[in-house]
């Protein structure tokens, strides 16, 4: 009976194993016409990702590229933290690129990325990425992957409602958390009230190089402003920004902040602050702030400070600024792909709130005012508003939307994305996060043209979703199908950072104008060589320059003489190399800072103080070919009083 | 003989199994997994287990023989993933003998399927975002809840009411607070 027992589960184990096959065939066969999250975001070896996807690292500083729908990581780009990897922050050509009017400032908490855009559609010539700390905005180049442009933004503090472009890139906007004194002075935080102000700044984008100008700084009342979003077709030359804290307090706020049922979204009209300007309107103030340039060419950042800024009293300027009261504290400000809806997303409300920019206008025509603050026209809320999605989550926060007449907002206390119709603001569907997100993207979602495939949400909270690494744990971004009437979870990605707020694009925008390699011809650094004939070393006093250079596999010159105890030591190395991902590096026993990784075609520098007599090496630090352990070289270091004369050489023993 | 009928099922399984892997293998490229997108109510914040952080405010209502009722209503409008974020949360708490004072058939009633929209906003209206002590409570004139709707904040004597309801014990958790009430507190509409 027993053996008889033990046969049949023998048997019927066996009936389920086959079964469990064939199940898997019919899915399988099934899978073309069915549903399958694997397939739909598996890219296969050598195959490339739809999409780029840049999101910020949040209080890492820096900014990541990654595919959709693989969700692979392919670089992290630095912007306000230096990374001892590629020596931002610590080469000689990149320290003036994280110059302030405080000083050298090594780290920023790296926001809200936006991708420029023109006629209202994404182009992917460049990236804006805003540092929040010490009030920054950056410009990435997409040809290149690399920071070229930092601009400190005065009167500004907690540089949080930035970095978003208008629909031709005319202006980078950048609005302040904080309300400071402007300018900055000894007062009484007691006095905040009436006082500080809240400065929104228009920084210009030269439409051929990027170059980017503090056009004019907006001094609104001292609120908080949060996020903003620009206007796009209809409302194109507006530009829509959250407020909260409209109670002016100055401390305590989760209290203080919290009284007024509704705080403002603040409309600006910009086209005519612009004009006003243009007009010589507006108030030169003095002021001190960094403009850090990387030029391709030199290969070398230069760092000017900046001394007067043009600043605007919006009540001098009539029709430029109104305020549309919002419920509750809103985070979030999404303008849906038409321009004519705003979204306010009051974080301590249960329902979202959506203005009509056409009724704004209506409102604006008839003069159909609530009062006032500080002289800027308060609309009346029901005069603008379009409608209200009602109770469909809990901490509503950022709202992005798909091109089809709907929109997706993340709330973060119930920890879910929801679906809901724009103009009939009913909830279609619903999808948990897990856990707790913040900011989603859907690609394009700031412009004309979103590509609403794919939302990526950024979620705060990890816990058990990834094997565990200790207390810290990666932070999450979760992708989801959204081609479909119900969204799909698709997979999860761990992230750099706290991934904060994402751009997106199709990556046939940028993909065939990504560079290979720099032209050696064209390099102007001050200390390139351009052969191994020029390399060199010189003295000047006790600086010692080595004009070197690196190529498949060794350096040039390779043994150098003569260096004493007490040099400062620049090394220029140049990696003569002209083949696509070939980068070379470098560094030398106990020198004090990090390697240097360095492009064909570039040239990089690093200092070295040697403090001990002896022979010390150096060698390449990047895996470059089959005889990379042969890259390698000597200085000889003698006491401060010897007199060794200058020599270098390659290879004179043969 | 019994050990080889074991032996011969676990060999005929095996091959099954390699035949099915085998299988797979030849098709490799062309393979693709199915994997189920959850649906489970079940999932979320709530339901980790093995958990060593402070208790989070929907653990110390489950953990209360104070407030079954409390915890079967959450549990019936699902809101149990809403309690377990990082928050921070501030959750009125009636008691059993609070829902007990409510008419006669009301909480039944609520707990109908049918009602969970009803009975969502009930609870949502005891929910603050933020996390405050009672004595801190005393700074407040209002409360914007979860509900959408304002709660007034009264201090009589060294009591504070929310909403009429009056705290009498307060239990701070990892995600906020939880403030034990005598009332249940109804939304106006």
């Amino acid at each position: 009976m027993k053996n008889i027992f033990k046969i049949s589960i023998g048997f019927l184990m066996v009936a389920i194993a086959f079964t469990s096959c064939n199940d898997g065939k019919s899915s399988k066969s099934n899978s073309a016409l069915s549903s399958s999250a694997a397939e739909k975001v598996y890219v296969a070896p050598g195959e490339h990702d739809e999409f780029y996807a840049f999101i910020s690292g949040g209080f890492s500083g820096q900014l990541s590229v990654y595919g959709l729908p693989s969700g692979r990581l392919f670089k992290v780009i630095p912007v306000f933290s230096q990374d001892p990897e590629k020596a931002y922050g610590y080469n000689e050509e990149t320290k003036p690129m994280l110059n302030t009017s405080h000083g050298f400032v090594p780290w920023d908490d790296a926001h809200h990325p936006d991708i420029s855009q023109t006629a209202g559609e994404i182009d992917g010539r460049w990236v804006f990425i805003n540092g929040n700390n010490t009030p920054r905005i950056a410009k990435v180049d997409l040809t290149t992957f690399e920071t070229t442009e930092i601009i400190e933004v005065p009167n500004s503090a907690g540089n949080h409602s930035s970095s978003f472009v208008t629909e031709n890139t005319e202006y980078v906007v950048a609005g302040t958390r904080f309300s400071v004194p402007v300018p900055q002075r000894d007062m009484s935080i007691k006095d905040y009230k009436g006082n500080f102000k809240g400065a929104l700044s228009f920084i210009s984008v030269d439409p051929e190089d990027g170059r980017m100008d503090i056009k004019f700084q907006i001094l609104m009342p001292g609120f908080n402003y949060d996020l903003s979003h620009p206007g796009r077709g209809k409302s194109h030359g507006w530009f829509f920004f959250t407020t909260y804290n409209t109670e002016e307090a100055n401390s305590l706020l989760e209290v203080n902040a919290s009284q007024n049922d509704k705080d403002f979204i603040a409309a600006i009209n910009w086209k005519i602050i612009e004009d006003y300007v243009n007009k010589g309107g507006g108030e030169k103030m003095a002021t001190n702030y960094a403009h850090n340039i990387y030029d391709e060419e030199t290969h070398t950042a230069t760092s000017t400070m900046k001394k007067e800024v043009v600043v605007v009293d919006p009540t001098k300027v009539p029709g430029a600024v109104y305020l549309l009261p919002t419920p509750k504290s809103p985070h979030g400000c999404d303008v849906d792909p038409t321009g004519e809806y705003i979204v306010g997303n009051g974080k301590l409300s249960a329902n979202l709130t959506v203005h009509s920019f056409t009724k704004m206008q209506d409102a604006i025509k008839n003069k159909k005012f609530d009062g006032d603050a500080y002289g800027i026209p308060i609309l009346k809320f029901e005069d603008v508003l379009a409608g209200s999605v009602e109770q469909p989550g809990l901490g509503p926060l950022h709202t992005e939307f798909d091109g089809k007449g709907n929109a997706y907002t993340t709330f973060f206390i119930s920890s879910e994305v929801v679906k809901w119709k724009l103009g009939t603001w009913e909830v279609v569907d619903r999808q948990p996060c897990y856990y707790s997100v913040g900011h989603l993207m859907i690609p394009g979602g700031n412009s004309q043209k979103p590509f609403g495939k794919y939302v990526v949400a950024m979620n705060k909270i990890t816990k058990d979703r990834y094997l565990p690494t200790g207390p810290e744990v990666t932070q999450s971004a979760q992708l989801y199908d959204i081609s479909g009437d119900k969204m799909e979870l698709l997979l999860d990605f761990p992230t750099i950072g706290e991934p904060h707020y994402a751009a997106g694009c199709p990556a046939d925008l940028i993909k065939p104008k990504s560079k290979k390699i720099f032209k050696l011809e064209e390099n102007k650094h001050k200390y390139a060589v351009k052969s191994e004939a020029d390399t060199k070393v010189t003295r000047n006093g006790n600086e010692v320059h080595i004009y070197m250079s690196m190529i498949r596999s060794h350096f040039a010159p390779d043994n150098i003489e003569g260096v004493k105890v007490g040099d400062k030591v620049y090394f220029h190395v140049t990696n003569l190399e002209q083949d696509y991902d070939v980068p070379h590096g470098v560094s030398m026993i106990g020198a004090n800072t990090s390697e240097l990784l360095i492009m064909p075609g570039q040239t990089e520098t690093f200092v070295w103080e040697p403090k001990q007599v002896g022979v010390w090496p150096f060698y390449c630090t990047d895996f470059c070919s089959a005889l990379h352990q042969e890259m390698q070289g000597y200085v000889r270091v003698s006491p401060a009083s010897s007199n060794i004369e200058l020599s270098w050489s390659l290879g004179d023993d043969f | 003989m019994k050990t080889n009928l074991k032996l011969l099922s676990t060999i005929v399984l095996l091959i099954a199994f390699f035949s099915c892997k085998d299988n797979k293998g030849t098709e490799a490229t062309t393979e693709t997994t199915t994997v189920a997108t959850p649906t489970d109510t079940k999932q979320g914040q709530a339901f980790i287990e093995g958990d060593v952080a402070k208790p989070n405010v929907l653990q110390i209502a489950i953990g209360s023989k104070d407030h079954t009722t409390l915890v079967a209503a959450v549990q019936a409008a699902q809101l149990e993933n809403a309690l377990v974020n990082a928050g921070p949360l501030m959750v009125f708490a009636p008691t059993n003998e609070a829902f007990a004072a409510l008419p006669e058939g009301t909480v039944e009633n609520l707990l109908k399927p049918e009602n969970k929209a009803k009975l969502a906003l009930i609870l949502k209206h005891h929910v603050t975002p933020g996390n405050y002590s009672k004595d801190f409570l005393k700074k407040f004139k209002h409360l914007g809840q979860a509900s959408n709707e304002n709660v007034t904040v009264e201090v009589k004597g060294d009591d504070v009411y929310v909403g009429g309801a009056k705290i009498i014990a307060s239990v701070p958790a990892g995600n906020g607070i939880v403030h034990v009430v005598d009332k249940v507190i109804l939304p106006g509409n």
